[in-house]
């Protein structure tokens, strides 16, 4: 290649990448910075973000399944309170965690064909189909909740061998239990599947013009309900890291807004998996930093405003900082056949 | 292997209060151009949604290749080699060519999506057929008549061997238009039957081998291009003699009405839809506005009516510039608008007919008396109107819903002609309406002109701008290209113009 037309691939490759690259570029050198100044603080910082951002990108990656094929979930809150707490009595009643695991993701699954249900067979209003939902939700596990279960323990850190001994690197990304690493297979897992294979081009077609997809002969239906069904098991899968990985127990309430965030979430990572991804760990950084504000007992604000920092994100986030993303065309919209 | 390629016989489909299928018979040969011609409402796009496995018939049978078959989705229709180009296109605005291509059908490698096989397939089938088409291009991006192609390039990549295209020229210059023409000629030259539906029926005397005729459900007769004429297929069309020749003494113009300074109008994107526009209408005179659909027409005259804020220059009204342009003044100072999109914004559908009729007046005497309404003015005008302007409903208490398509603008055009005008502004007046309100229509908007009314007529439809306007405006891209006298233009020049180039080349080329 002679060289205007590999300086000029410079220039393209620099357009594309440059605003990432420089993100990325700050983000290492402040890391690196604080990690110079006081390595044990910075690690648990970044290994609480990466944990915090576990139930904000599954639940993140719940909605945008739901809606890349059009189908509005704002029932993940919902979901993933029902999930931890039935995971939560499966633990307590066997003991087993894994069998808690699984129950937690049924739950998200079954609350999900109960959202396909009502939004894609019966057509109801997907919002009021989700707020029904949370309230389900609520209503159900605070009625059942007994003060004075307790769990068997909870899902442990798994090291990774030699790859955990790395400074840093190690204790951040190595060392985390199960569902943890999961939910970072599940990312990379989602963008293929959403971008790479037959079932995520139908899927998305179905999202922007069903009838399009229905003329062709994919069963609109089908690739929503499934669709739904696989983000509920994913929030499902995030009520379980809650009561079961992160906490141990169950308290009312606990999912305390993530499935909303996480909606958020999925916004500004303009309804794809790895962007989603970013915005969870962004997510994940305001609530790490806000406990190291509260406990490191250095600044001198009152904890409830410290506190309120991942909603503030969240509401900043959703008054413009998200760009021109554009939702699927037909998002929200339940499909008719004709005939 | 018999000649024919697809066969029904005897297809019924109810819907609830209409048969829209009674008993159809139709026959499409192999290699054959065969057009299925009728009004709106005939039953053309029901049969065809049958044959596509879009809708079920309650009655009938259907033979591909001699064999018989039931056809319960699409699905099954794709199988049998019946491909759908759809009146409003079935492709994904944000796929790329090629993903719309393989849509449904996709290649795979392992469990990837093969895009590079799909590429390949788009480059193979656009050069067996000669439709160009760059297989990374977004469809959103692209014209529609190259949407169009991609459309035929996907039921052929789904070795359709007969395709049905439903109104395929509705949204094509006369240029597309030609160049479709060559490919179907293309087509059936390779052995693909063609279904052609249209209501058009120059169109159908151009390129049709045969050509079914329906009225109501029926077919009421099968004929070829050259045993009959565009009189004898609209007769056929309509059940009764049609005048299809508008016919208009010169026009007579007097004062400037309306005027038009520098208009610039925003879409709803916030991008530049109409883009420094300037013209005048006089009393007297038809001002036709052609163009290909979606260049700024819209916005103009939802602009000229109050519907729609202005960015930048100047709307008068009888030498008078609006001190506030909402509707209300508007119509009070004597503007009728035939809106484009007449459920949307011509009527409100869940209203009777009689409270349609008062839409701009309900509020002034005789129909309100102080804070109430007068009934029985209201049902008086009502049924003055109906009688009138010829409605054809079983009561003015009728819901406007329930009317069909030509009725329904006959209430519009009720409304809007019982007020004293000085200008109207008639958006797309005749779109989707059979000839036979076509007919009609025309004849009520010369006569507005023939009382001194000033008339802004908006059109894609050729045929309507060339025979009613008595100037021409053609507008591409927001902007008026040229303003010509009608009678002094051809199809072909104007068909240019609407394509982008200026006035001397089209003059030229």
């Amino acid at each position: 290649m002679n060289k205007p037309a590999s300086f000029a691939n410079w220039k393209l490759f620099w357009k594309r990448w440059g605003v990432g690259l420089s993100v990325a570029g700050v983000i290492i050198a402040a890391i690196a910075y604080y990690y110079a100044r006081s390595p044990q603080a910075t690690e648990a910082v970044l290994a609480s973000t990466l944990r915090q951002s576990v139930p904000l990108v599954l639940g993140a990656l719940c909605g945008l399944l739901g809606e890349r094929a059009a189908v509005i979930n704002i029932g993940i809150e919902g979901q993933m309170l029902m999930a931890a707490f039935v995971g939560f009595l499966v633990n307590v009643y066997t003991g087993n965690l894994l069998l808690g695991v699984l129950a937690g993701i049924a739950v998200g699954a079954l609350l999900g064909l109960l959202l396909a249900f009502m939004s894609v067979t019966l057509k109801i209003d997907q919002i009021i189909g989700g707020t029904v939902i949370n309230i389900l939700a609520i209503g159900l596990t605070g009625y059942f909740y007994k003060v004075g279960l307790s769990g068997h323990g909870k899902l442990n850190a798994i090291p990774l061998g030699p790859l955990a001994k790395i400074p840093l690197l190690g204790p951040v990304l190595f060392n985390n239990p199960p569902i943890t690493y999961t939910a970072i297979i599940l990312v990379f897992v989602v963008h293929y599947v959403l971008f790479y294979t037959p079932w995520g081009l139908r899927t998305r077609a179905v999202g922007e013009h069903p009838r399009a997809a229905d003329t062709l002969g994919i069963n609109v239906y089908l690739v929503r309900y499934v669709n739904v069904v696989v983000g509920g098991a994913l929030a499902g899968l995030a009520g379980a890291y809650l009561s079961l990985e992160a906490v141990g127990s169950f308290e009312r309430l606990m999912t305390n807004g993530r499935g909303f965030v996480a909606l958020a979430v999925m916004i500004f990572g303009k309804w794809t998996p790895l962007g989603s991804w970013g915005a969870a760990l962004l997510f994940g950084f305001a609530s790490a930093i806000q406990t190291q504000l509260q406990f490191g007992g250095k600044v001198n604000i009152p904890p409830q405003f410290i506190g309120m920092l991942p909603y503030l994100l969240t509401i900043i986030v959703l008054a413009g900082f998200v760009g021109r993303a554009r939702p699927p065309a037909a998002d929200g919209i339940p499909y008719e056949k004709e005939g | 292997m018999s000649e024919i390629a697809l066969e029904v016989r005897n297809i019924v489909k109810r819907f609830p209060g209409v048969l829209a299928n009674d008993h159809v018979n139709f026959v499409l040969r192999k290699g054959e151009v065969h057009a299925l011609l009728g009004e709106n409402g005939a039953g053309k796009t029901t049969l065809m949604n049958i044959i596509y496995g879009l809708y079920r018939p309650d009655e009938g049978e259907i033979y591909v290749d001699g064999q018989k078959v039931t056809i319960d989705s699409p699905h099954d229709a794709i199988r049998l080699g019946i491909g759908m180009v759809h009146q409003h296109f079935m492709l994904v605005p944000v796929f790329t060519v090629a993903e719309n291509l393989i849509l449904g059908a996709e290649p795979t490698k392992g469990w990837s999506l093969d895009l590079k096989a799909a590429r390949e397939a788009v480059r193979r089938l656009s050069a067996q057929y000669g439709l160009e088409v760059e297989p990374d291009a977004v469809v959103e991006d692209l014209p529609v008549g190259v949407q169009q192609r991609v459309e035929i390039l996907k039921a052929l990549y789904r070795e359709a061997k007969i395709l049905v295209l439903d109104e395929p020229t509705a949204v094509l210059t006369p240029q597309e238009v030609e160049e479709l023409f060559v490919i179907m000629r293309q087509l059936t030259q390779r052995g693909v039957s063609i279904i052609f539906i249209t209501h058009k029926l120059k169109e159908v005397l151009a390129i049709a081998d045969h050509i079914t005729v329906m009225r109501r459900g029926k077919v009421v007769g099968t004929t070829t291009p050259a045993e009959t004429d565009e009189a004898g297929l609209a007769a056929m069309m309509v059940g009764r003699q049609v005048v299809l020749q508008v016919e208009k003494t010169p026009a007579k113009p007097g004062e400037v009405v309306l005027e038009v300074e520098n208009l610039e109008v925003e879409d709803e994107r916030g991008l530049p839809a109409v883009d420094g526009v300037s013209f005048e209408v006089r009393e007297g005179e038809i001002l036709g506005i052609a163009g290909v659909q979606g260049n700024g027409q819209t916005e103009l005259v939802e602009a000229i009516t109050g519907l729609r804020h202005i960015r930048n220059g100047h709307i008068r009204l009888g030498g008078q510039e609006a001190p506030e342009r909402a509707p209300r003044y508007l119509i009070e100072h004597g503007m009728g608008h035939i809106p484009e999109d007449r459920q949307k914004h011509g009527l409100v559908l869940s209203y009777t007919i009689a409270d349609n009729l008062v839409l701009c007046t309900y509020y002034q005497p005789p129909f309100a008396r102080g804070l109430q309404r007068n009934q029985a003015a209201i049902v008086e005008n009502a049924e003055r109107l109906v009688n009138q302007f010829d409605v054809r409903t079983p009561s003015i208490f009728t819901t406007a819903g329930s009317l069909s398509g030509g009725n329904q603008q006959k209430v519009i055009v009720a409304r809007e002609f019982s007020r004293p005008l000085k200008l109207l502004v008639a958006n797309q007046p005749t779109r989707g309406l059979d000839v036979g309100s076509i007919e009609y229509i025309h004849k009520r908007i010369i006569q507005m002109r023939d009382q001194g009314v000033a008339v802004l007529l908006v059109s894609a439809e050729l045929d309507e701008i060339m025979s009613l306007a008595d100037r021409i405006a053609v507008m591409y891209r927001g902007k008026i290209v040229a303003v010509v006298e009608a009678g002094q233009v051809s199809k072909e020049e104007l068909g240019l113009l609407m394509a982008g180039s200026g006035i001397e080349k089209a003059r030229a080329g």
